[in-house]
C-alpha cells in the first residue's frame, strides 16, 4: 500500500538529495497553531513532519520538548485532538506526518483503534519511544495490522547483533539517535557517526535518519553527508516557545526552517 | 501453586504486567544488568559477600518483636512486627542498595545514580555509594526534598549531589523521569539504582530478590517463636519492595494472608490519593505495565499521600498480577488512619515509624481487633519515623489529625 513517507523519501533519494524532517509537539502552544506550522513547513521544504503527541511523563526527551508537551497539555491537547488536526491538515496538505509519542496515551485511547484513527486521520508513521520491538514483536496485543510506517529507533549503545532485530519489523525509515541522552541541542555532531550509519545499512535497505540534537544548517549538512534524512526537532520547539503568542508564528519558524531544508536537499552534493 | 520460577518470564512478564517499555537507549544496558544480575546471583562469591555485608554493616538479621502491648489493647491476633526499621540507614531500602552497588562494582561503572521519594532511598544509595568511593547523584523531587529534608541532609554529609527535580508535581514520578534521562545520557559508566520493585525488568526482579531476606527472615523467625506460619502479612505499598520482600517467601503457603496497603491520602477522589488499586487503570510508565493513575487520554494523574515514599502513580507489576491471581489483597490508609498509626505505635511500643509503615499499622489497627488471640500477624515496619518527625509535628501539633 502506498505511504507518503515511502513515496517522499524515495522521490529526494532518486534526485540525489536528503530529507528534513521537522519535529514539533502538536498542540504547542494551540492546535490551530500546529495546523498553520504543517502547512508553513510544507511550503518551507520540509519533507516529513514529526508530530509529538504531548504526555505528562516525557522521559526520553530534553527539557525543550518537556515544556512544549507540558504547554500542549494546557492547551487542552488530547490523542483525539491531535488526530482531528491532522485530517485538517490533509485537507490541504499532502505532507508525509508521523506521529512520536510514549505508550500510555496510546494504550489509554486503544492500541488498535488508534492506529486505525490515525491512519483514517491521515497519518503515515508512528513513533513509539517506549515500545521496543521486544515487546511488540510477542504480544498480540501490541502487533497490529496497520498502513502505519512503524519507526524503530536506533542508538549509539545498541550493538550490532540487535541492529538485525530491531531493523526486522521496521518500516518507512530507521532513526538513528546520534547521541547517547535525551532529546535537545548539541554543540558538534557525533564523530562516530559515519560508521554506525554504514553499520545499519549493513542490515537494512530503510532509509536511515539521524536526529538528536541537531539545529543548525551546517549540522544538518554535516549529517546529511551520511544519513538520509535529519530530524530537527528542539531547535524549531525552542523558536516557537519564543515566538508562540504572536500572529505570525507560523511565518517565524518556516523562517528557521527553510535553511535547514536547503541544507539537507543540499546534503548529497556537499559529499 | 504459584511458579514462583516463572515470576518473572524471559522477557520480564509477570502474566500480562512488566515487560521493557523502554527507549531504545537503555535497551542494550538494561540487557547488560540482566546478563549480569543471571552471573551474580548463581555466583557464591557474590552471595558471601553481600550476606557478609548485609550483617556487619548493615545490621541483618532484623528482629521480630512481638508487640506485646499492641496486641493486648487490640485485643486480637498476636502481633509481630518485622523491624527492618533498625537496619543501618533506616529502612528496608538498604538490601537493595548493597546488592546492586555489587552489581556496579561487577559491570565496572564509576558513577552511581538514584531517585528518592522519602529519602531513604536515596539514603541507602549514597551509604552505599560512600562504602564503595564512587560518584553519587540522587535526584529528588523539590516537594519532597522539603517535606524530607532531614534525610536531604543525611545525603549530602554523604557525599552524594542532591539535584532538586521541580518538573510536574516535583514527586517521586519527576524523580523517577529525570533519573533515567541522566542513564540515558551517561549509560556507559553510570549504574541506576532504581529503588523500588518497578520499572523495566530487570529491575522489579532485582530488588525483589534484593528484598526476599525479609521473609525467608520473618519466615524462619515465626516459625521459632510460635511454631507455625502467621495467618496474616501486612506491609504497605508504595512501589511494592518492601510488600513483595516480606510476602514473596509465604506466596506458597496457602494459609498465609496478604495484605498490601496502599496510600489512600485524602481520600479515594482524583488527584487526592496514591491507590492505584483504587481509582487506577492498566497502563504503561517509567518502563512497566501495570496499574496506574492516569486520566482517560492517557496523562498520569496527581497522586497526594502524607507520606513521599507511597505518593506515586504506579504500582510495581507483580503487584498487579498477584492481586490477579487473588493471592495477596490490596486495601488503603488515609493520612489521617497513617498519622493516628504513627501515634499510636510510638506512645504504646516505644516505636516511632516511617510515615509509609504507618500505612500498614493503620490497616493493623482495624484488622488486628477482629481476628483471634490464637491467630497471627506479621506487619513489616519497613522504616524508622525519625525522617518523618518535622513533618509530622508540623502536622500534629497544629490540632492533630482532622
Amino acid at each position: 500500500m502506498a505511504n507518503r513517507i515511502d513515496e517522499q523519501l524515495a522521490r529526494l533519494l532518486k534526485k540525489g538529495q536528503k530529507a528534513l524532517i521537522a519535529y514539533i509537539a502538536a498542540g504547542d502552544p494551540t492546535l490551530d497553531a500546529t495546523r498553520a506550522l504543517a502547512i508553513a513547513f510544507e511550503k518551507a521544504g520540509v519533507d516529513v513532519l514529526e508530530l509529538g503527541v504531548p504526555f505528562s511523563d516525557p522521559l526520553a526527551d530534553g527539557i525543550v520538548n518537556q515544556m512544549a508537551a507540558a504547554r500542549a497539555l494546557e492547551s487542552g491537547t488530547t490523542v483525539a485532538g491531535v488526530l482531528e488536526c491532522v485530517r485538517q491538515i490533509r485537507r490541504e496538505s499532502q505532507l508525509p506526518i508521523v506521529l512520536y509519542t510514549y505508550m500510555n496515551p496510546v494504550y489509554q485511547y486503544g492500541f488498535e483503534r488508534f492506529h486505525a484513527d490515525a491512519a483514517a486521520a491521515g497519518v503515515d508513521g508512528l513513533l513509539l519511544l517506549d515500545l521496543p520491538p521486544d515487546e511488540d514483536q510477542h504480544s498480540a496485543e501490541f502487533s497490529v495490522q496497520s498502513p502505519l510506517r512503524r519507526i524503530r529507533l536506533i542508538a549509539p549503545t545498541t550493538p550490532p547483533e540487535r541492529i538485525a532485530h530491531l531493523t526486522k519489523g521496521a518500516s518507512g525509515f530507521l532513526y538513528y539517535v546520534s547521541r547517547e541522552g535525551v532529546t535537545g541541542e548539541r554543540s558538534d555532531v557525533a564523530e562516530s557517526l559515519a560508521e554506525r550509519v554504514a553499520l545499519i545499512r549493513q542490515h537494512s535497505t530503510l532509509p536511515i535518519a539521524v536526529g538528536f540534537g541537531i539545529s543548525t544548517p551546517e549540522q544538518v549538512r554535516a549529517v546529511a553527508a551520511h544519513a538520509d534524512a535529519v530530524v530537527v526537532g528542539s531547535a524549531i520547539v525552542k523558536r516557537i516557545a519564543e515566538h508562540g503568542a504572536e500572529p505570525d508564528l507560523a511565518e517565524k519558524v518556516a523562517a528557521l526552517v527553510a535553511p535547514l531544508a536547503a541544507a539537507a536537499h543540499a546534503g548529497a552534493q556537499a559529499q | 501453586m504459584i511458579d514462583l520460577a516463572a515470576l518473572p518470564d524471559q522477557r520480564g512478564h509477570f502474566g500480562p504486567y512488566g515487560g521493557m517499555f523502554v527507549p531504545e537507549t537503555l535497551m542494550t544496558a538494561l540487557n547488560e544488568l540482566s546478563a549480569e544480575y543471571e552471573r551474580a546471583r548463581r555466583d557464591p562469591a557474590f552471595q558471601q559477600e553481600l550476606a557478609a555485608i548485609l550483617k556487619d554493616f548493615a545490621g541483618r538479621p532484623t528482629p521480630l518483636y512481638f508487640a506485646q502491648r499492641l496486641t493486648e489493647q487490640l485485643g486480637g491476633a498476636k502481633i509481630y512486627l518485622k523491624r527492618e526499621d533498625l537496619l543501618h540507614t533506616g529502612a528496608h531500602k538498604i538490601n537493595n542498595a548493597l546488592g546492586q552497588i555489587l552489581l556496579a562494582r561487577r559491570m565496572g561503572k564509576t558513577r552511581i545514580i538514584a531517585e528518592t521519594g522519602a529519602g531513604q532511598h536515596g539514603v541507602a544509595t549514597a551509604t552505599v555509594a560512600a562504602r564503595a568511593g564512587l560518584e553519587c547523584v540522587i535526584y529528588m523531587g523539590a516537594v519532597d526534598m522539603e517535606r524530607q529534608a532531614l534525610n536531604v541532609a543525611r545525603m549530602r554529609f554523604l557525599g552524594a549531589k542532591v539535584v532538586a527535580v521541580t518538573a510536574g508535581q516535583a514527586t517521586l514520578k519527576e524523580a523517577i523521569n529525570e533519573a533515567m534521562r541522566d542513564w540515558v545520557t551517561n549509560v556507559r559508566h553510570t549504574h541506576y539504582i532504581l529503588g523500588s520493585a518497578l520499572g523495566s525488568h530487570p529491575y522489579p526482579m532485582i530488588v525483589r530478590d534484593f528484598h526476599r531476606i525479609i521473609g525467608d527472615e520473618a519466615r524462619a523467625q515465626i516459625l521459632e517463636r510460635e511454631h507455625r506460619l502467621p495467618d496474616l502479612l501486612v506491609a504497605c505499598v508504595g512501589g511494592g519492595s518492601n510488600a513483595i520482600g516480606l510476602f514473596w517467601p509465604f506466596l506458597n503457603d496457602e494459609g498465609v494472608e496478604m495484605i498490601g496497603v496502599e496510600a489512600g491520602g485524602r481520600g479515594i477522589q482524583d488527584g487526592d490519593h496514591a491507590a492505584r488499586f483504587q481509582g487506577g487503570k492498566l497502563g504503561v510508565l517509567q518502563g512497566t505495565k501495570t496499574y496506574l493513575l492516569a486520566n482517560n487520554d492517557g496523562q498520569i494523574q496527581l497522586t497526594h499521600s502524607v507520606s513521599a515514599g507511597l505518593d506515586y502513580a504506579a504500582i510495581g507489576p507483580e503487584h498487579a498480577y498477584l492481586r490477579d491471581l487473588g493471592r495477596i489483597g490490596y486495601d488503603f490508609a488515609t493520612d489521617d488512619e497513617a498519622l493516628e498509626a504513627f501515634q499510636r505505635l510510638s506512645q504504646v511500643e516505644g516505636i516511632i515509624p516511617a510515615l509509609e509503615s504507618s500505612h500498614a499499622i493503620a490497616y493493623l489497627l482495624k484488622r488486628a481487633p477482629k481476628m483471634q488471640p490464637s491467630q497471627v500477624i506479621v506487619v513489616n515496619l519497613s522504616g524508622r519515623g525519625d525522617k518523618d518527625v518535622a513533618q509530622a509535628a508540623e502536622i500534629l501539633l497544629k490540632g492533630g489529625p482532622r
